[in-house]
């Protein structure tokens, strides 16, 4: 299966990676290697097989509604790379 | 020193012949001057270690030491050290030092065991060489004394490394397709991985969050079994842990072998195996007929399509954990962003290496409309049938037995230019994830003067199975107390 340059370009600004124009050509090779190792699924018959989520069956566990962590906000924002009076400071989004 | 296990450190501190302040200077010491050639080590914990060792021979004075307390040990980067760096081998996680402590972390500092650093490995757990860690390669010890520079294999190939130079008697390491297990099969330790849920995922950097299991790495399957006594157990701050009584794994280590029964999947004694590696493997399978095991043939029918459901499963699944770094909040944002877009697009091309991108952007592309049922879906359902060839095995065998790896050690940058050629270095330890039983890899011979691993694969929850079944061979041979020169 071969992965196209606008489907490489496509996928990148889904996964809000920067790919540079030079870059795409070896992308284009070797996720079409990878996606040719991936067909080879298409040989299993998987009629009436279910999908599997989680090797013991397991399902999410609930817990009781109560508080259990206590605000570390500090800590926290010790290690952010910018912030200002207690918030995350990203570039503006609106003008 | 050097060359003692967890178990035997841990005798000579409780008889008092050494303190802990004297054996963490002692491993130090070697560390710091050993360490310059392999570069298994991303962060080493000096001033804590020190610290943490007086606590220890205060703790033992006051007779309340458990088996661990003031023996070193190392944590594979992975796992969340609260204060000290956690870097994940990336550029994305170089300046992170956690608020917190993973539920590993926790267990083994509640035991008293002194952490000497972290240990280097693959960057975000993605690879087989620890040669994508933004921090370097590390070297295999094995090997050096020829002049070569072999791969410890990975993505624990750091703390497989410094468990085989005699750097700490043991590491912690996850496994996601291998990471625990083709590392330790290259550098001559033992490694176990548990089943998918036994041991806590909280606080251990995500990878697939479906397949990713931390374990054990050290030289013998006794300190395995210390090690697991530490870290297994149910976690509520992990949504997959399972709540399951944890026994105590050293206790059945002493249990003959009479009457295993042996399962030898004929898929994994084909292809890309040597006629050298499959004759270790071989010769350590009849050590186990030695003590009265038997061996039959079994079949695992999908076991080819394991590596094509993985490289669905685990980049769908990383390109969603992996979405967290977008440089907001903590880890690596790029100088300068114009807008948020930029922001984001900017810091992950420049924070993630390219192996790391190119997972994201093939998991994206599975999990992108229209390709979601072709590819996830097909996938998951995939794992369904691997997951059932093993059921069906496991109602003929108690265990299976097969080469850990392909082949030996291999030299650096000999796979680093097709990553489809590294991805095949997993072919026999994939499925083990995909189904989420436990598998170790245990020392059984050499090849051309480099480690051969023997594969040991159990049903769910047969961890003390697997860990009696490799004390056990260790009792009769000595593949792993050889040591690299």
């Amino acid at each position: 299966m071969t992965i196209s340059r606008e489907d490489i370009e496509k996928v990148a600004v889904l996964a809000r990676i920067r790919v540079e124009e030079e870059q795409v050509s070896a992308l284009e090779k070797d996720l079409g290697n990878i996606l040719d190792l991936v067909d080879q699924l298409g040989a299993a018959d998987t009629e009436s097989v279910e999908p599997m989520a989680h090797p013991l069956n397991a399902v999410q566990r609930l817990r009781p509604d109560e508080v259990t962590e206590t605000n570390q906000r500090e800590a926290f924002q010790a290690i952010a790379p910018a912030t200002e009076n207690g918030l995350y400071l990203v570039p503006r989004v609106i003008e | 020193m050097h060359n003692k296990s967890v178990a035997e450190l841990s005798r000579e501190l409780e008889s008092g012949k050494i303190s802990s302040v004297e054996l963490i200077r002692d491993y130090l010491g070697r560390l710091k001057t050993e360490d310059e050639q392999l570069n298994s080590f991303i962060t080493i914990t000096e001033e804590q270690a020190l610290a943490d060792a007086h606590a220890a021979d205060e703790q033992r004075a006051a007779g309340k030491a458990t088996p661990w307390t003031g023996v070193p040990f190392a944590h594979k980067d992975i796992f969340c050290t609260n204060g000290v760096a956690t870097t994940c081998g990336s550029k994305m996680l170089a300046n992170f030092v956690p608020p917190y402590d993973a539920t590993v972390t926790a267990n083994f500092r509640k035991a008293g065991a002194v952490c000497l650093g972290k240990t280097n490995m693959d960057e975000f757990a993605m690879g087989s060489s620890t040669e994508s860690s933004y921090f370097g390669a590390t070297t295999n010890p094995w090997g050096l004394s020829r002049g070569e520079k072999r791969v410890p294999g990975g993505s624990s190939g750091g703390s497989a490394a410094a468990v085989a130079a005699r750097l700490v008697p043991a590491a912690t390491a996850t496994d996601t397709g291998g990471s625990i297990r083709q590392p330790a099969a290259l550098c001559g330790v033992t490694g176990l991985k548990p089943t998918y849920g036994r041991v806590s995922r909280y606080g251990m950097v995500a990878f697939a969050s479906s397949l990713d299991q931390g374990g054990t790495m050290a030289r013998t399957a006794e300190d395995n079994a210390l090690m697991l006594n530490v870290m297994a157990g149910f976690d509520p701050k992990d949504s997959t842990s399972i709540d399951r009584e944890v026994p105590d794994y050293t206790a059945t280590l002493d249990e003959p072998l009479k009457g295993l029964r042996i399962g030898l999947p004929k898929e994994y004694f084909t292809g890309s195996l040597s006629a050298a590696m499959e004759e270790q493997v071989r010769s350590a399978i009849r050590e186990y007929e030695k003590l009265g095991a038997t061996v039959k043939e079994v079949s695992l029918p999908h076991a080819n399509l394991a590596i094509a459901a993985y490289y669905v499963i685990a980049p769908a699944e990383a390109s969603a954990n992996l979405s967290r770094f977008d440089g907001a909040r903590y880890g690596y944002r790029c100088e300068d962003p114009k807008d948020l877009l930029d922001m984001y697009t900017r810091t992950r091309a420049e924070g993630f290496g390219d192996e790391v991108k190119r997972r994201i952007l093939v998991g994206t592309y599975a999990l992108s409309a229209g390709y979601f049922d072709a590819y996830y879906l097909k996938a998951q359902k995939v794992r369904r049938l691997i997951q059932q060839d093993f059921i069906n095995a496991f109602k003929e065998v108690d265990v299976l037995m097969s080469p850990t790896t392909p082949s030996p050690a291999f030299v650096q940058g000999e796979k680093t230019s097709d990553p489809v050629t590294m991805y095949l270095e997993d072919v026999f330890t994939i499925a083990i994830n995909l189904a989420g039983i436990p598998a170790m890899s245990v020392p059984a011979g050499f090849v051309d003067g480099l480690p051969v691993g023997l594969q040991i694969i159990g049903d769910y929850f047969s961890e003390a199975r697997l860990l009696n079944a490799a004390h056990q061979f260790q009792q009769v041979t000595d593949w792993h107390q050889r040591e690299p020169q």
